[in-house]
């Protein structure tokens, strides 16, 4: 099965609000997903654009955007992904 | 500890520093607290409407007024605005404080108390009652009761119960103070007690409600940018443990902001070592018994306030910023200086030694995001003279000794330096402090820093 491909946004606003502890989740992610996973850092995605900054930090599965992504969120995400 | 107060802090800078780079910041300013708490979203307190009072608050203090000041409830942030653009120089907070308590924020959290919680099971040994050294305890209907006539406070009844079924509760912002300068006043109302404080910003990191706010310089700093005046920016050596790339990219984005020029705070900080050490030895040698750093400004603060005999032993030489500063404006004649770093206690060591601002690194990445700069993108500046790796080491607890001791070399002279650190400003530490004032000294040499493992572990740091 390929990979799905979990880009963190590291933007200076996701950086500020957030994107520094999730940097640091593949130490958190179960097992199961972690063979799955392929996490990198991203520069700025481009996301929080002028007004939308309420979503940062945002990062990118496969390619979907995940607002105010939090580690429980992408994990949850990940695992309907892979059921699919 | 992830932590939405700090969040909110964050996005707020970062709003605020959008919209002054649009020119929009008169207008948008009342518009932003209700922005972020539409009628239809949450709120993360009571209301929206409690929130968005917060909020309003918080972007005072981030117009460098402190909530104190309110005089008229009714006047708009647009106001506020207008009359922070008219002052030259940012508020002296020289002989007030850089922190403020937004009561709208506060949570007025009951006084710490011991509290019996329903997993008590009503035990036959009851040590609670037998240990209770002011028979305070009770049992009523098979469970322990506290007689609060009576009852100190002590914990016990908390560290003898079987069943962890009594607790103490806790005010967070007076547990961190070190000197007891939090209180409420007869209202119920919390304060900041201006002769007690030392602006260690304790209480601004441990609040959850995030109820104390900083006196900011951000519209200052960037009103002088604007007006192109020549500002040079000094980095605090902390910074290299807060961002995710390297120190020479973080110079390019500072200089992208419109900085005349980028320093190192170490290459003060080197000085600062070489004066130590000079001090130390001739302290020595003339018989003094004792002699303790002073960079920290919190812990001279303290020292200044609390324990003015021990003032004797406290270093003369100026700080590494002191240093600093001297040399941005030997090389840019004229310049306005700004420090950059994780302090709340150098806004008042700087408003006292003639420093132009103080911004916290929080604010520097404010501006940062506001501009779209990402360190990643940034070229490596030359660092023309990249300081020592011992003056960088400056910000880590034990680096001062490590720089001082390094400096002298080995001991030619009679005396060794013999060294304790105080690695963090707490009761405990303060207590520690007026022992040794008392006359019982722990060493010759004593490393004081107000932060749990020095400056990088700072108030306002980025790492949190």
């Amino acid at each position: 099965m390929k990979k799905m491909q979990l880009e963190i946004c590291c933007g200076t606003t996701c950086y500020m609000l957030g994107a520094n502890r999730l940097l640091n989740i593949e130490n958190e992610m179960p097992s199961h997903l972690r063979s799955h996973a392929v996490v990198k850092a991203s520069a700025c995605l481009g996301l929080c654009g002028n007004r939308d900054l309420a979503g940062a930090p945002y990062v990118k599965l496969n390619g979907e955007v995940i607002g105010e992504a939090t580690p429980e969120k992408i994990f949850s995400r990940m695992q309907a992904l892979l059921e699919e | 500890m992830a932590d939405g107060s700090v969040f909110l802090r964050r996005e707020l800078m970062i709003r605020f520093v959008r919209a002054f780079y649009r020119n929009t910041l008169e207008t948008e300013l009342d518009r932003i607290p209700i922005e972020m708490r539409p009628r239809q979203g949450g709120s993360s307190r009571c209301c929206i409407y409690r929130d968005r009072a917060v909020i309003k608050y918080r972007l005072m203090s981030l117009l460098g007024f402190s909530c104190e000041e309110e005089r008229d409830e009714a006047r708009t942030l647009a106001d506020y605005y207008r009359e922070a653009v008219t002052r030259e120089k940012p508020v002296n907070i020289a002989e007030g404080l850089p922190l403020s308590v937004c009561e709208a924020g506060c949570s007025e959290c009951p006084s710490a108390k011991v509290v019996i919680t329903g997993n008590c099971r009503g035990c036959f040994s009851r040590p609670c009652m037998y240990n209770c050294p002011r028979g305070a305890i009770s049992v009523v209907n098979q469970v322990s009761v506290i007689d609060y006539s009576k009852c100190i406070n002590c914990g016990k009844c908390v560290a003898v119960c079987p069943f962890r079924a009594i607790v103490k509760t806790t005010v967070p912002c007076e547990e961190a103070c070190p000197t007891g300068a939090i209180h409420k006043d007869s209202d119920g109302h919390t304060r900041i007690c201006v002769e007690k404080c030392i602006s260690c910003g304790n209480c601004f990191a441990k609040c959850p409600f995030s109820a104390i706010l900083e006196r900011s310089q951000l519209l200052d700093v960037l009103r002088s940018l604007q007006r192109k005046e020549k500002v040079v920016a000094l980095i605090a050596p902390a910074a290299a443990s807060q961002i995710h790339g390297s120190l020479e990219q973080l110079f390019t984005a500072v200089s992208r902001l419109g900085f005349a020029d980028v320093l190192e705070v170490a290459l003060g900080a080197e000085e600062t070592t070489a004066h130590e050490a000079e001090e130390f030895r001739e302290k020595m040698n003339n018989g003094a018994k004792l002699m303790t750093t002073s960079c920290c400004p919190a812990y001279v603060e303290l020292v200044r306030k609390f324990l003015p005999d021990f003032m004797q032993f406290v270093s003369t030489t100026p700080s590494p910023m002191i240093f600093a500063s001297e040399l941005a404006r030997k090389s840019l004649p004229g310049c306005k200086v700004v420090f950059i770093g994780p302090c709340v206690a150098k806004r008042m060591e700087a408003a006292r030694k003639n420093i132009d601002f103080v911004l916290s690194f929080e604010e520097l990445f404010a501006m940062f995001a506001g501009q779209g700069i990402d360190l990643m993108d940034c070229e490596p500046w030359p660092i023309a003279r990249p300081a020592g790796l011992a003056a960088r080491n400056f910000a880590r607890s034990c680096g001062v000794t490590e720089a001082v001791l390094q400096e002298l070399g080995g001991f030619k002279d009679g005396f060794k330096l013999d060294a304790k650190a105080i690695n963090g400003i707490d009761k405990k530490t303060v207590a520690m402090l007026k022992l040794y004032a008392a006359g019982k000294l722990p060493a010759n040499f004593l490393e004081v820093m107000s932060c749990p493992g020095g400056c990088v572990n700072g108030p306002c740091s980025l790492k949190k």
